[in-house]
């Protein structure tokens, strides 16, 4: 709605005055404002971000033996009810069940989980660091899609940190099992895998949570 | 005391630069943000370190919600011509038995939603209105006698074999659920996946680890 100012012309003097158009904003700036609140409902500013996993492929030959690990390096993530985690190191041979061994219980919380694979992880996490702050100070002069190779290479040649075997109860959420796997990216810990949960490993939740044992030994 | 006299003038304020300002607000939100995608249902993400973007095409999403419904999505591909969308349905339509038509088709290839109905109720369910379909969403079956998100995969991965499987879960879900689409993944031979995730800080140093 354009709107034009008339100045009062005064006098019988006939002059051509100046008209000056002047249009009024308003209603284009509501306009504006009703379409900017628009666009900050329908859309999304940050992109939804991924987290890359790899499965170990299935073993479908009955003869074919799964992988040998080292049992020292081992470290068992049991993901538990509640948000709670259960460990335990080495491992357990299924023609043990009668003397299960003990299963600690912690969180995922900074000072629960991560404490845990911190201190397992200690080398490598220290040269990953190290690396990194070298790469910050200029001390290592190399192209920024070359860190994540050197990284992935430093963690290849370890052979110290541990083997995390993750496995999940049935009573756990999802959001337990991708916390586990950030958990493993944080610490940034070499070699790990997402496995099915054994039945005596269940017994050992079980026991440890506090449950009643609802499935029987059923393979 | 004298009166202290006003000018008289209207209280008017130049709108203009108001609206150069909006103006630039607006272009900056439409170049920066992208139009949020409809779900089927509320899906709260679980969080991670992450900082990889979600790919925009090559990908199909198995959405899982907290109720333990499986939806499915694919994407067209780079191209809108590749129309993958299509393909998958029409070899879908083959392996059920199910002709679909050339509207149908169409209606499939420009559906952005993820989908999570049986095959055999998909038919009805493209052709019916907005507010039906929510209805008919019970998930995709996955059973071992009737495994059509298997058959999703399969076919999805013959005509796209570029596509990369994403799960965007609700952090509440069970996981026996999340662990069966593992497990039909894993038959089909997927093994690796991208988990969708919401970007959470989180910054650990040297002073952290005690000595």
């Amino acid at each position: 709605m354009a709107e034009i100012i008339q100045q009062e012309q005064s006098g019988g003097k006939k002059k051509a005055k100046k008209i000056l158009p002047h249009m009024d904003m308003t209603p284009m700036v509501d306009l504006m404002m009703l379409l900017i609140t628009f666009f900050m409902l329908t859309t999304s500013l940050s992109k939804a971000k991924v987290m890359e996993i790899t499965l170990p492929e299935k073993i479908r030959d009955p003869n074919q033996e799964p992988p040998k690990i080292t049992a020292s390096r081992t470290l068992n993530i049991l993901l538990g009810p509640d948000d709670k985690i259960y460990w335990y190191p080495g491992r357990v041979a299924e023609e043990d069940y009668k003397n299960l061994p003990p299963v600690f219980q912690t969180d995922y919380s900074p000072a629960g989980v991560r404490a845990v694979l911190l201190e397992r992880n200690r080398s490598l996490f220290r040269t990953i660091n190290e690396f990194e702050r070298q790469v910050l100070e200029g001390r290592i002069r190399i192209s920024q899609d070359s860190v994540q190779k050197s990284i992935s290479r430093l963690k290849t040649d370890d052979d110290t940190g541990p083997i995390v075997l993750i496995k999940a109860y049935k009573k756990a959420n999802y959001g337990n099992f991708v916390d586990i796997l950030d958990e493993m990216n944080i610490c940034g810990i070499a070699r790990y895998t997402f496995m099915d949960i054994a039945w005596y490993e269940e017994a050992m939740v079980e026991k440890a949570a506090g449950i009643t044992s609802t499935s029987a030994s059923s393979n | 005391m004298p009166k202290i006299k006003l000018p008289t003038k209207s209280p008017k304020i130049d709108m203009t630069p108001m609206v150069d300002t909006f103006a630039v607000i607006l272009v900056f939100l439409l170049l920066t943000s992208q139009m949020r995608q409809p779900e089927p249902t509320n899906v709260d993400m679980p969080f991670s370190i992450s900082e990889t973007p979600i790919p925009d095409f090559n990908s199909m999403t198995f959405l899982i919600s907290n109720d333990n419904r499986v939806f499915f999505n694919v994407d067209n591909g780079s191209d809108t011509l590749l129309k993958f969308r299509r393909k998958i349905l029409e070899e879908m339509g083959n392996h059920y038995e199910i002709q679909f038509t050339n509207a149908e088709l169409a209606m499939f290839e420009k559906y952005n939603s993820a989908i999570g109905v049986p095959m055999q109720q998909i038919k009805e369910y493209l052709n019916s209105e907005m507010s039906a379909r929510k209805n008919m969403e019970t998930g995709i079956p996955m059973d071992s006698t009737d495994n059509q998100l298997a058959m999703w995969i399969l076919y999805s991965r013959k005509v796209n074999p570029a596509v990369r499987a994403t799960i965007k879960g609700d952090a509440a879900t069970e996981f026996p659920t999340v662990k069966k689409v593992l497990n039909i993944l894993q038959d089909k031979n997927v093994h690796r996946f991208n988990l969708v995730t919401s970007l959470e800080a989180v910054r650990i140093n040297l002073d952290e680890i005690q000595q």
